[in-house]
């Protein structure tokens, strides 16, 4: 990712949530003509850096190993679950699929589990290999109040507090990005497979950073 | 000098660093700044070419992302041009914030304002050359959408006809009135005139971060009744006394840039109202009347404006309400305030001769905490927030006539008329986080119903539920609300519209026509967050 770096550190419009430091800057201060984002401390500093079990039973960092310099590919589900889940997983089997041989190399897939207590990476293994779930997808789970953190700064949240305790009603949707772009967005879960493997893509890297160009 | 006046007078508070409401959702909340210290510029108008390089041509050309020839390029030959380059650009919201990167139509937000003559054909030449690695929100394809032009589906914007990086796409825009082909041959039917529309980006999925980050612009029709000179036809306000107003509300990070929350399903609420591009500027005016063409373009917000003399803010001072989402009323109605949705528009004339020295706040009473709906409380004066100042400070000049009494009568809307050979419902509404439309999910590809050209059809919209509020814009032709929650509503709302509000729970009647040209077409929320989020559905007008 040498490329990448070069790259945003040129990049001038970086609008992300802002953490942990203030504006110092006074009013008075003369406005530059342009104002390269320091793009980096935004980034890393959004994304809780949680340490996270995948179904393979490694221990990974979410921003660091998972989410860095990746296109992205994020949903939240259990594995109890009767509702969404199932279609929606489908639908990212189908997904992955569209995709090739991306995913695993510049593009994977996170499915969170909502219920951490009961889903170890034992319970996500098993998940995985009943339905199929090939390499460059993750099934992951953590501590409670790491999903938790992750769920809201992923806004998979409802503004009904009754609805976003209860996670038979957890939001359904799935979302993508090109993090080191600070591209993001989201779509319906049950959105045809096509749609969401074509949203996918549309995070991907401009010609000047494509990998090997 | 100004802030101090406003600050002492009683009870009358216009928070010192903008807004006085509390962004939520942990967003940040934005760094202050001095209301009233711009000017509020007025856009550009666009100038016009008598040609083009390479010539528009029905199909498709190199270099073009059009995917469908022109169905009515021979029809209506343009017989003025203009070229667009939308592209990124540094720009100021506020002095006392750094100037930021915005993208623009021809680098400007808002964009330059086109002024279109019915019978006029106009093409506009989009090129895409926004930058490819922006970084952050906003994705460099784009659809650009001229609302609610009564436009063939190629030219319309339609959200999945988007343009990539590189790419030119040729907008055709007719400038006829519905009904031309059938109906009122050869020129359409009158009570269908349109005034005031708006062009913005419709990228599917990324509309709201595209239009937050400044792609939008005014658009302005003009015909023999409103001419666009105060001299002639119904005599309205003109030149530099008709003033189009874009209200869009942003919020900025410690830094001081525009921020964007990506994360975010609800809908997105600044703490910040700029008006054409300016935080809480000022404007000095004649004592004369004005035209105001107000326009809120969101993202979430719903706004309800009024107008308070800063000396005794109890005081409103009346506006007279001339046209509904850009459609001149049957008539003039007297208002105290101005209700709009995201991407509703009202034109009104502002009659400031007797003010002369005299200062007015344009104040936004309608109170909203998140992105889903308004509380509904109207604010008391003293608490609402200020969008913008008028200063009478200008010398006296001549003024305009008295506004005449009369301007168009409303089409028809019988719905035991032959001409209605539908009657559908669409109910809105969301399963977990997804939002769908007789529980169906949006998708470029599938119409959701196929309304025949010719014919008109009575749609009843509902809304399931008591948290969302939804302003529904139906692409193409002007609708006309039958009733709202199976009531007549007011004469205002009656009059033709193409973005209705639904509030809480409630259910509307619509009687809406399909003429003309045939496609597909958008209806949509127009809370453009939801609308990214999919909250939309696909009809197409077939022979
Ligand atoms: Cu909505």
């Amino acid at each position: 990712m040498k490329t990448m770096t070069r790259k945003t550190a040129l990049a001038a419009l970086a609008v992300a949530p802002v953490f942990g430091y203030l504006a110092t800057r006074k009013t008075t201060e003369t406005k530059p003509a342009t104002r390269p984002i320091r793009r980096e401390p935004f980034r890393a500093g959004y994304f809780p850096n949680v340490a996270m079990q995948t179904h393979e039973g490694k221990t990974v960092r979410f921003y660091d190993n998972l989410l860095k310099d990746k296109i992205v590919v994020i949903n939240f589900f259990y594995s109890r679950c009767g509702g969404l889940c199932s279609p929606v997983a489908r639908n990212l089997a189908q997904v992955q699929k569209l995709l090739g041989g991306r995913v695993g190399r510049d593009i994977f897939i996170y499915s969170i589990s909502l219920d951490p207590g009961h889903d170890t990476p034992a319970v996500l293994r098993e998940y995985a290999r009943n339905r199929g779930i090939g390499p460059g997808w993750l099934l992951l789970t953590g501590r409670p109040e790491d999903v938790e953190l992750l769920r809201r700064k992923l806004g998979f949240t409802d503004p009904d507090p009754v609805v976003d305790r209860d996670k038979s009603q957890h939001a359904g949707i799935v979302r993508y990005g090109n993090e080191a772009l600070q591209r993001w967005a989201a779509c319906p879960g049950e959105a045809k497979p096509e749609w969401i493997a074509k949203s996918i893509l549309w995070m991907d890297w401009p010609k000047a950073m494509k990998k090997g160009a | 000098m100004f802030k101090l006046g406003l600050l002492t007078a009683a009870g009358y508070l216009v928070p010192k660093n903008g807004l006085s409401q509390v962004a939520s959702g942990g967003l940040p909340v934005s760094p202050p700044t001095t209301p009233f210290v711009e000017m509020m510029p007025v856009p550009p108008i666009k100038e016009t070419l008598d040609g083009l390089d390479p010539p528009p041509k029905v199909m498709p050309q190199a270099g073009e992302g059009r995917t469908r020839p022109h169905q009515a390029l021979e029809m209506f030959p343009p017989v003025r041009f203009a070229e667009v380059h939308q592209r990124e650009a540094l720009h100021s919201f506020h002095p006392e914030l750094p100037m930021q990167t915005i993208w623009g139509f021809d680098g400007m937000f808002p964009g330059p304002t086109h002024v279109c003559r019915y019978g006029e054909p106009y093409l506009v030449r989009n090129h895409n050359d926004l930058p490819e690695d922006n970084g952050g929100f906003g994705l460099p394809s784009v659809s650009t959408h001229l609302h609610n032009s009564h436009t063939p589906s190629e030219s319309d914007g339609f959200p999945c006809d988007f343009f990539e990086h590189g790419q030119f796409y040729d907008q055709h825009y007719p400038n006829v009135l519905a009904g031309f082909s059938k109906q009122f041959p050869p020129n359409g039917d009158p009570r269908e005139a349109m005034s005031t529309l708006w062009y913005h980006d419709h990228r599917v999925d990324f509309t709201a971060q595209n239009v937050y980050k400044g792609l939008a612009g005014f658009c302005l029709l003009f015909n023999e009744h409103d001419t666009g000179d105060e001299s002639t036809g119904f005599r309205l306000p003109s030149g530099e006394y008709d003033v189009p107003m874009l209200f869009a509300d942003k919020v900025f990070d410690p830094e001081g840039l525009a921020f964007f929350d990506l994360f975010n399903l609800d809908g997105i609420i600044g703490d910040k109202l700029t008006v054409n591009g300016k935080i809480q500027p000022f404007f000095p005016v004649h004592p004369r009347k004005y035209r105001l063409r107000l326009l809120n373009t969101g993202p979430s917000r719903f706004m309800q404006l009024a107008l308070s003399d800063t000396r005794r803010p109890q005081q409103i001072l009346p506006l007279m309400q001339i046209s509904n989402d850009g459609n001149l009323l049957p008539r003039p109605v007297e208002v105290e305030s101005i209700h709009l949705s995201v991407a509703e528009r009202v034109d009104v004339i502002v009659d400031f001769s007797e003010s002369a020295g005299r200062s007015f706040v344009l104040l936004n009473r309608m109170e909203q905490i998140n992105g889903r709906a308004p509380t509904s409380r109207i604010m008391p004066v003293g608490a609402s927030d200020a969008v913008m100042r008028f200063d009478v400070v200008l010398p006296p000049v001549a003024d305009s006539p008295p506004l005449p009494e009369h301007f168009y009568d409303l089409p028809p809307t019988n719905a035991n008329s032959p001409e209605v050979v539908a009657r559908r419902l669409f109910r809105l509404d969301r399963l977990q986080g997804q939002w769908t439309v007789n529980g169906r999910i949006f998708d470029c590809e599938t119409a959701l119903v196929t309304p025949r050209e010719g014919t008109a059809e009575i749609w009843t919209i509902q809304n399931t539920s008591n948290a969302w509020q939804h302003p529904v814009h139906i692409h193409f032709e002007e609708h006309q609300i039958l009733t709202r929650n199976g009531q007549r509503p007011s004469v205002v709302e009656r009059a033709r519209k193409d973005v209705t509000r639904l509030g809480f729970g409630e259910t509307i009647e619509l009687f809406i026509r399909f003429r003309d040209f045939l496609g597909r077409y958008p209806a949509h929320c127009h809370n453009v967050v939801h609308e990214d989020h999919a909250m939309m559905m696909r009809f197409d007008i077939v022979p």
